[in-house]
């Protein structure tokens, strides 16, 4: 019994397909301020319940580094992530990237929604949160996103 | 995943994508997206490998490269969770009071949960219940597994976040019960085949489901790479 088996069982699920394929043509790496974007459903101030269904998000401060593992769902392994947040979580190697000059710099601000959605057309995050989320990293000046699932 | 990101693309950002489910990007078809046949809850690989992660992270940006897409690749290295080795950890003496054992050897465990909680800063534990009361939760579900109705014991809250909480704080003590960093779902494997924690927990699932207690309260009050009645699984009421 392993990854194996979940992996099989949600090959069936459904996902949502855009008609027109968005692409934007990037800037070289060493101009890029980056930001995470995780669906490990992350939360601060040690809320660690996320509800099934809620498509909301959480902005993450940079400056901070103590999130808290809130997602519904218990189809994954969640001690990597006690022991190392940066195995979901790769701030600290995106400062070293920065720090090395292979990107420009790190976002201030990073975000977590959740994945494993009932709704699989995720209406309110194509609609509504997603934009919204959308919005903060650019209002931060963010090119490039790094997703990261769990 | 594939879809936020193209939400993301779409607003004006560049985005790469991390895979861990390759059917999903294959539906959902993001710009560009690096496939990890990594365990699921751990997209970078490995928890305190830093050359390993920067390693996933320079493979990912990679494909920034690419003239159009969209792009899906394969990472060439696979990693497989350790389901089958479970963690091995000295389960410290119950405390020898009058209680169920599972509620006793939750009580033992809690200084071990204190340390691991310590000594990393974080816990997944808290949906409804604090580490503390997990002892007592284990008495509750003791109660539905020896067959009373589960809407008539007392729990606080939703039984799969109950449940969430005991079987976290059960793999956080394992962290301080063994030196070693667990490999993906071996903690998981203590809990559920070698604890009594895990034992009733096991049994009250399928005394929930047996109460046709609604296939969301049953289903997910233990990953379902443990359901230990997997051939009756399908066809129930979802």
């Amino acid at each position: 019994m392993s990854d194996q088996q979940v992996r099989d069982e949600l090959s069936q699920l459904e996902g949502y397909t855009f008609d027109d394929k968005p692409w934007v043509t990037p800037k070289p790496l060493n101009e890029c301020r980056v930001a995470v974007v995780t669906t490990a459903g992350l939360t601060v101030d040690n809320n660690a319940d996320w509800n099934p269904g809620d498509q909301a998000f959480t902005l993450l401060p940079d400056d901070r580094r103590d999130f808290t593992l809130a997602h519904f769902s218990s189809n994954f392994d969640r001690t990597g992530w006690v022991v190392d947040p940066n195995v979901v979580l790769p701030l600290d190697r995106l400062d070293e990237m920065a720090a090395e000059g292979v990107i420009k710099s790190v976002a201030n601000v990073h975000v977590s929604f959740m994945g494993a959605q009932i709704d699989h057309t995720l209406e309110t995050i194509r609609l509504d949160t997603g934009p919204a989320a959308a919005k903060a990293l650019l209002d931060d000046d963010v090119d490039l996103v790094l997703l990261t699932p769990v | 995943m594939g879809t936020l990101a193209s939400v993301l693309e779409q607003a004006g950002m560049a985005t790469v994508t991390l895979s861990l489910i390759r059917q999903q990007v294959e539906v959902t078809q993001p710009p560009r997206a690096l496939h990890c046949e990594f365990p699921l809850g751990r997209p970078l690989g490995r928890p305190g490998d830093p050359e390993f992660q920067r390693k996933v992270i320079d493979a990912a940006f990679a494909l920034l490269e690419a003239p159009e897409g969209p792009v899906l690749v394969d990472y060439p290295e696979e990693i497989v969770d350790d389901a089958d080795a479970p963690f091995s950890c000295i389960i410290p003496p119950a405390d020898t009071s009058n209680l169920p054992p599972a509620q006793a050897e939750a009580k033992g465990l809690l200084p071990a949960w204190r340390r691991a909680n310590k000594t990393y800063g974080r816990t997944t534990v808290g949906k409804v219940v604090k580490a503390e009361q997990v002892p007592e939760m284990l008495a509750l579900f003791t109660r539905i597994a020896d067959g009373e109705n589960w809407q008539e014991v007392g729990l606080p809250g939703d039984p799969t976040k109950v449940a969430a909480d005991i079987r976290n704080f059960y793999e956080e003590a394992a962290l301080a019960l063994n030196d070693g960093v667990p490999g993906a779902r071996q903690a998981e494997s203590w809990f559920v085949n070698h604890t009594r924690g895990g034992e009733v927990m096991q049994r009250a699932r399928m005394a929930l489901k047996e109460q046709k207690a609604g296939f969301y309260f049953w289903y997910y009050l233990l990953p379902l790479t443990q359901h230990q009645d997997l051939d009756n699984d399908a066809g129930d009421d979802r």
